[in-house]
């Protein structure tokens, strides 16, 4: 049985217009790490939402841990972490009294499934009795995770927890979901990160409603249709000019201190390529064959 | 063929080079903001150049915000100087609000005006005059290709659209400086990137972009970077320098070399 399945879901908002899901299909096995991916309006908190029984699909069906959306609401509320993209916690209680209330609304206590927090939670036992609104970013963060695992869920959907939050605090956040992995709970984040598709199992990315792949990180990265250069000169901005304006290059995209290119054309070569970019009066520069990242699997597949 | 290490060179140069050559649109000197007994900016001193791309980097909780709203007039600081755009941070908040724009990915633009809506308030607001408006206008929405979109309602407008024409307005007066809040965050990575050649093509015009960011690679775009961590600036350098120094490959590693010793969760 699948931790969580989704068939032919289709959501969409304004009579029509807006097409947040669009006939989306995929299973998630149970104990597994699974990444949503995608950027802001394509359609992850809708699914989510959808699968935590908060909004009814428009049409099609979806079940968590064997049991109906719609049928069977009332179990999977009892089943299910939620951490939903803005922090929803009381921000005038503590830390304790959120904690306390969220185990007592689950019919538990803070004690029943404390090993399963402990981890996290002695992060924020300074901070106890400080309001939750009080909190920092990263502690406010910690502080939902705990409360949206204190009933010991069989799958816990994580919707953008790392959004706005620095990238010491993000790799952190990720160290704590690989031990809870041990723990056996499935798994679901969505994230606009490209970078922490890499961390998951395996990943859908999705873009306008319609996921456009799933499979492991590095199964994508496979499929990646061309080769991909990484190409840098002392003058970056005019290097992007140049490459553009290339016929023989069929995309260009910035990456940093590189550019990443794909050609169009077998003939172009890489020292082709270094000659033209020497005439041009381009200096210092590099062009080197790398593995494609999510980033780049993303890009090609959105202007498929 | 090898990245040839005078480059760093040449870049670091520029840095001066940039100081004796370019005007400061920035200046602070050891300008501090104290909540209580909370020093959230701890006497933090810098210079940034007409048309540089500035990167204002650091952790949640460092200080970033409350910097920014002091350096944009809108927050009054404890102790410490500063002029932006020439005008003095305690006695011309006013005039500095008027020349500089601003765009955050919490506030934009009215979601229930329409585009061309929009730009006629904020350029009202900017005190453009009504040719102006309406050369400016139509070269944005040019631009931008929103002619279809030009009198439909901003919300109906994907994330990506709206943050680019967000921009767009905000530099609608064509302001000395633009301080952009995390402009990208949450939009897909064509349009992130898109995004930033609206903000070259600015730069190019001679406006100072003051960005902050949580996504690393756009930090290598910027000229220099400073980096706040629990309430000062730890480091202030291009990119390449700042990488060569704490000798690592990437922004990502010195935000994280800078960073996790802070002992400010906010």
């Amino acid at each position: 049985m699948k931790s969580v399945e989704l068939n032919n879901i289709v959501k969409t908002y304004n009579k029509g217009e807006i097409k947040a899901a669009n006939n989306v299909s995929f299973s998630v096995n149970k104990g597994e790490l699974f990444g949503l991916i995608g950027a802001d309006g394509a359609g992850k908190t809708s699914i989510f939402r959808i699968l935590t029984t908060l909004l009814l699909p428009d049409s099609g069906t979806a079940s968590v841990d064997g049991c109906d959306v719609i049928n069977d609401y009332r179990t999977i509320r009892k089943k299910v972490g939620y951490m939903p993209g803005k922090f929803s916690l009381y921000q005038d209680l503590s830390v304790e009294e959120n904690l306390n209330f969220f185990a007592t609304v689950f019919d538990t206590t803070i004690a029943e499934n404390y090993e399963l927090i402990k981890d996290i939670y002695v992060q924020l036992e300074p901070f106890k009795t400080r309001r939750a609104g009080k909190l920092s970013g990263g502690m406010k963060q910690k502080l939902a995770l705990c409360c949206a695992l204190i009933h010991r869920p069989n799958v816990l959907f994580l919707d953008e927890p790392t959004t706005g939050v620095d990238v010491v605090s993000r790799k952190e956040f990720w160290e704590m979901l690989k031990t809870l992995k041990q723990q056996g709970i499935t798994i679901l984040v969505s994230t606009p990160y490209m970078d922490e598709a890499t961390l998951c199992e395996r990943i859908a990315l999705i873009q306008s409603g319609s996921i456009m792949m799933i499979d492991t990180p590095g199964q994508i990265i496979k499929n990646y249709p061309d080769k991909l250069y990484a190409v840098k000169a002392d003058n970056m901005s005019r290097l992007q000019n140049v490459l553009r304006s290339n016929a023989q290059i069929k995309s260009c995209y910035s990456f940093g201190d590189f550019h990443h290119i794909t050609m169009d054309n077998v003939q172009l070569t890489v020292d082709n390529l270094l000659v033209s970019l020497q005439n041009e009066g381009l200096n210092d520069l590099e062009v080197k064959e790398i593995i494609p990242t999510i980033e780049d699997c993303f890009m090609n597949l959105m202007n498929s | 063929m090898e990245l040839n290490k005078d480059n760093n060179k040449s870049l670091s140069n520029a840095g001066s080079q940039l100081s004796v050559e370019r005007e400061v649109v920035i200046k602070t000197d050891k300008l501090t903001k104290r909540f209580g007994d909370f020093i959230a900016t701890n006497q933090i001193t810098f210079e940034v150049y007409s048309g540089e791309i500035f990167g204002f980097l650091g952790a949640n909780g460092a200080g970033k915000t409350t910097a920014m709203k002091m350096l944009c007039g809108l927050s009054k600081p404890s102790s410490g100087n500063a002029t932006i755009a020439g005008f003095d941070i305690y006695r011309q908040t006013e005039q500095i609000k008027r020349h500089i724009g601003y765009m955050s990915q919490k506030f934009s633009l009215y979601e229930d005006l329409t585009i061309v809506e929009n730009i006629q308030f904020f350029g009202g607001i900017y005190g453009l005059s009504d040719q102006q408006l309406k050369t400016k206008s139509n070269e944005l929405i040019e631009t931008l290709g929103l002619q279809k979109e030009a009198n439909k309602l901003v919300n109906s407008l994907p994330l990506g659209w709206k943050q680019k024409l967000a921009f767009s307005v905000a530099v609608l007066h064509e302001p000395r400086i633009v301080f952009l809040d995390e402009p990208t965050g949450g939009v897909d990575p064509i349009t992130r990137r898109q995004f930033w050649d609206l903000i070259y093509q600015a730069a190019d015009k001679g406006i100072t972009i003051f960005v902050t960011t949580h996504y690393m690679d756009e930090a290598e775009y910027c000229n220099r970077i400073s980096m706040m961590v629990d309430g000062e600036i730890k480091a202030l350098d291009t990119p390449a320098d700042l990488k060569q120094k704490y000798a690592v490959s990437s922004m990502d590693e010195v935000f994280y070399e800078l960073a996790r010793g802070a002992k400010r969760n906010e």
